[in-house]
């Protein structure tokens, strides 16, 4: 069959795969810039010198490594999967047109550029996670309300009856970080030419408001978004169809109703009132349930196809990533316990316990969506090689056990020094002794970052090997088939694109 | 009900339906635990001696969280024993009440500050700041001896207006005179005349050439202002002591 004869035919609507994969090279960029941004403030706690004031000072790097791996990096494989997987499931191109779309790209890419800049010159609200001044939040407001446009209509004029799964998430995704972004970012500018701001909310009130926007930046961005992606590719590369519907439903409701409560676990033993501390820590206990839901259903997708897990590392990809999901979300609720929480917290468990979540479910769920994605974007049986894959697989891996385990002793020991007393009832260590005990693991981690972020570089280069066409020949394919050299008759969904 | 999950279909046929109900879920929480926050009165204890920032120290507030100091160092003293011990008597909600936004922070890389105001000299401040490691030769703390050389930001009138805007309590005096209250606090007596300054905010409040530059009043004098005051405000003689022994019982919201 021709390119011609397919896209012709009625049955296969035309998608806009460019897009896409637009988004997914801006994925792979901004995924390697946020991961050395975090290498390297992690060198700078252990190596002060690499401080250069004012502009790569660490208090504004860190929130520079931060916003790009959160919103550069996840927020890009978030708007890649998203629209990809709203065409395919709802056999409907994406609505409002390639410029709305293409909108969306350059007008992210712009918020990004803006914030990161801002931060290197010392703009910034000083709230985690919401730091973009209150022009690039007006910009971020405009490109979100699209972006929720574009899906919804999407959604609306799609000619399945029924709207699969991992669109419930998406949604959720998008409608609840709209909300979050708008309640969190009250603020007025002390000029209209100037950048700087201020928040309405003060003291207590705003630290409430903060982090029931920190936590639900986790529960939403980080968790029901890639909860969406984990539901399309992970029955989509196993070929099976998810493990059980209804726990779909139980979970999806319980978890985006519960995930809201559960802010107040970052203030324990603060000036918040008892009560909502006490709410915060009930419902984040009972998020416990449906989070292992969701990794349950993801798991147990590959019930019948185990085989496909021994041999197909793209497979092993998504299947470490939910293991690390459901144990991100068992050591969250424990540390949402008060009396742990006043040993984590301010202490590095806290960040190997973001790592733990971040590194592990968010990038290799994402990675695991990129291998299964880009061959089919640019018309490739499947990428150049997968022995690459299982290379950046046990890297990356490698690089978490380093990350996740230095933080954990780390964190533990600083938080078991900062209360430890002498036999007269004196503090045993000065603040200082705990930063010299720290020194060792924080080189570890660094070290870790390294290994982690060859493995994302390892992984472009087999993108770009993918790209142009290369097969590594020699090497068997994922159900274990030697691999042939490309030709034409090959590939499959390159004819599903629209003939250029 | 024989199967519960039949009624789901409605919503994954009705996507607009689907998305209220997702709004509607996703509101519940946050409703119940941020509203009733804004009857301060139930949250914010009675204590005296806290008074807004000087524009001075404002402007010191400003450059604190522009260089990112809150992505290291905490301002929230937990009523945990070894804090009590370490850092002070913990914190209090009306500490932080004119602070737009809370400066609490999350992470501990260095030390609480929430009452380092006059733990140590001028001169200590500004050694440590130009190169902490001149000082505490294991820190980690990055070095801004920048700010040295930075005028501060003394148009501080639109700061103090906007802040008012949103319930701050900054008189028609103090607006007004927002730009002579800031160097008069960096200049201090006898060079300069604080008699206004300390009319307008209090006899307490520390006015004097914290950089050691005569010449000029940069962003350090403004910066070590602000961490001066760190704490210094309310007036624990008038307030009921803690006692750290039950302290870690003993939630800071229950104290009257
Ligand atoms: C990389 C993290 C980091 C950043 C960013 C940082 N500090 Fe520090 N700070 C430390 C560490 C570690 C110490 C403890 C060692 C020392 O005294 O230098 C410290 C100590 C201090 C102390 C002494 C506290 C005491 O009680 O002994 C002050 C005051 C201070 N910092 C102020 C600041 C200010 C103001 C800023 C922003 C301009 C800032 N710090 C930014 C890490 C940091
Ligand atoms: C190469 C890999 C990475 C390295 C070396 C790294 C390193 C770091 C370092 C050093 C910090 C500051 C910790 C501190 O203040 O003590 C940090 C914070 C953080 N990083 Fe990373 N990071 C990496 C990847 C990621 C990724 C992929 C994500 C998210 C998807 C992420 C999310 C975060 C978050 C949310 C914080 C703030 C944590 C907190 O406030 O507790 N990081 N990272
Ligand atoms: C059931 C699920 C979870 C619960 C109950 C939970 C609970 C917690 C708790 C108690 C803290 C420490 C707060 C503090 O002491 O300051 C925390 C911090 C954090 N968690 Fe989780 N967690 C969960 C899942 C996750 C997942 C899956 C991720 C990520 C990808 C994540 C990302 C974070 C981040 C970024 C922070 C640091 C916030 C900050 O201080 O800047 N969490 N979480």
């Amino acid at each position: 069959m021709t390119t011609e004869t397919i896209t012709k035919n009625q049955d296969v609507p035309d998608y806009n795969y460019e897009i896409v994969r637009m988004f997914v090279i801006a994925t792979c960029f901004w995924g390697v810039v946020g991961m050395m941004a975090g290498v390297f403030i992690a060198t700078q706690l252990a190596f002060p010198d690499l401080n250069v004031e004012p502009y790569l000072n660490f208090g504004r790097l860190r929130p520079l490594h931060t916003s790009a791996v959160i919103f550069a990096f996840g927020g890009n494989a978030l708007f890649a999967t998203s629209y990809y997987v709203v065409q395919r499931t709802c056999r409907a191109r994406l609505w409002g047109g390639d410029g709305l779309a293409k909108f969306t790209f350059w007008g992210y890419q712009a918020f990004i550029v803006i914030a990161a800049v801002g931060y290197v010159l010392g703009v910034t609200q000083g709230k985690e996670y919401a730091e973009p001044e209150w022009y690039a939040d007006l910009w971020l407001t405009i490109v979100w309300v699209v972006y929720l446009l574009i899906f919804m209509m999407t959604v609306i004029n799609r000619k399945e009856p029924h709207l699969y799964v991992a669109n419930w998430f998406y949604l959720a995704f998008i409608i609840t970080v709209a909300v979050l972004h708008l309640g969190n970012n009250v603020i007025i500018p002390v000029e209209w030419l100037g950048a700087k701001s201020y928040s309405v909310p003060s003291g207590v009130q705003s630290a409430m408001i903060q982090w029931w926007y920190g936590h639900n930046a986790v529960g939403f961005f980080l968790t029901a978004g890639f909860l969406g992606m984990m539901y399309y590719f992970v029955p989509k590369r196993a070929e099976r169809p998810v493990y059980s519907y209804r726990l779909s439903i139980v979970h999806f409701w319980s978890l985006i109703f519960i995930y809201i409560w559960a802010g107040p676990h970052h203030l324990y033993y603060t000036a918040l009132p008892d009560w909502a501390q006490t709410l915060g820590m009930t419902f984040s206990i009972m998020l416990w349930m449906p989070s292992w839901g969701g990794m349950i259903n993801g798991i147990m997708t590959l019930s019948g196809a185990w085989e496909k897990l021994r041999k197909d590392p793209v497979i092993q990809f998504m299947v470490v990533a939910l293991a690390f999901y459901g144990m991100s979300t068992f050591e969250g609720p424990l540390m949402a316990i008060r009396a742990v929480n006043s040993l984590s917290h301010y202490t590095d468990w806290t960040v190997g316990h973001v790592h733990s979540g971040a590194l592990g479910w968010v990038g290799f769920i994402t990675f695991g969506a990129l291998y299964y994605l880009v061959p089919k974007l640019w018309g490739r049986e499947e990428v150049y090689s997968l022995k690459l894959v299982s290379l950046h697989l046990w890297v990356a891996s490698l690089g978490i056990v380093f990350y996740i385990s230095s933080m954990w002793v780390s964190g533990i020991m600083q938080g078991l020094m900062w209360r430890s007393y002498d036999d007269l009832g004196f503090l045993n260590y000065s603040f200082v002794e705990s930063v010299v005990a720290m020194h060792p693991f924080y080189v570890i981690r660094a070290l870790g970052g390294l290994l982690y972020l060859s493995g994302a570089l390892i992984m472009c280069y087999n993108f770009y090997r993918t790209i142009r066409g290369d097969v590594a020949v020699g090497e068997v394919d994922k159900d274990g088939n030697p691999r042939q050299p490309r030709n034409a008759s090959q590939e499959g969904d390159a004819a599903l694109k629209p003939a250029e | 009900m024989k199967n519960p999950f039949k009624h789901h279909e409605f919503l994954e046929k009705n996507s607009i339906i689907l998305l209220i109900g997702i709004i509607l879920t996703v509101l519940v929480g946050g409703i119940v635990e941020i509203i009733p926050l804004f009857r301060k009165e139930t949250v914010i204890e009675p204590v005296k001696g806290v008074r807004p920032y000087t524009p001075l120290e404002l402007a010191g507030y400003n450059i604190y969280i522009r260089e990112g100091c809150y992505n290291c160092h905490s301002q929230q003293i937990r009523p945990l024993r070894d804090e009590v011990t370490r850092y002070g008597h913990y914190s209090l909600a009306a500490e932080s009440m004119y602070d737009h936004p809370f400066q609490w922070g999350s992470k501990r890389t260095g030390p609480d500050l929430a009452r380092v105001g006059g733990k140590y000299s001028d001169k200590w401040h500004v050694a440590h700041l130009i190169e902490p490691r001149d000082l505490v030769p294991e820190s980690i703390m990055p070095s801004f001896g920048f700010l040295m050389n930075n005028g501060a930001n003394l148009d501080m009138r639109p700061h103090l207006e906007t802040l008012k805007i949103i319930g701050v309590p900054y008189s028609e005096d103090m607006i007004k005179n927002a730009e002579k209250d800031a160097k008069a606090q960096a200049i201090g007596e006898p060079r300069g005349d604080t008699t206004g300054l300390m009319e307008r905010y209090g006899e307490k409040v520390n006015a004097r050439d914290f950089d050691g530059q005569p010449n000029m009043i940069s962003e350090m004098d403004a910066l070590v202002a602000y961490l001066q005051v760190l704490g210094t405000m309310v007036d624990f003689e008038a307030t009921k002591d803690v006692d750290p022994s039950t302290a870690e019982t003993n939630m800071a919201s229950k104290e009257e």
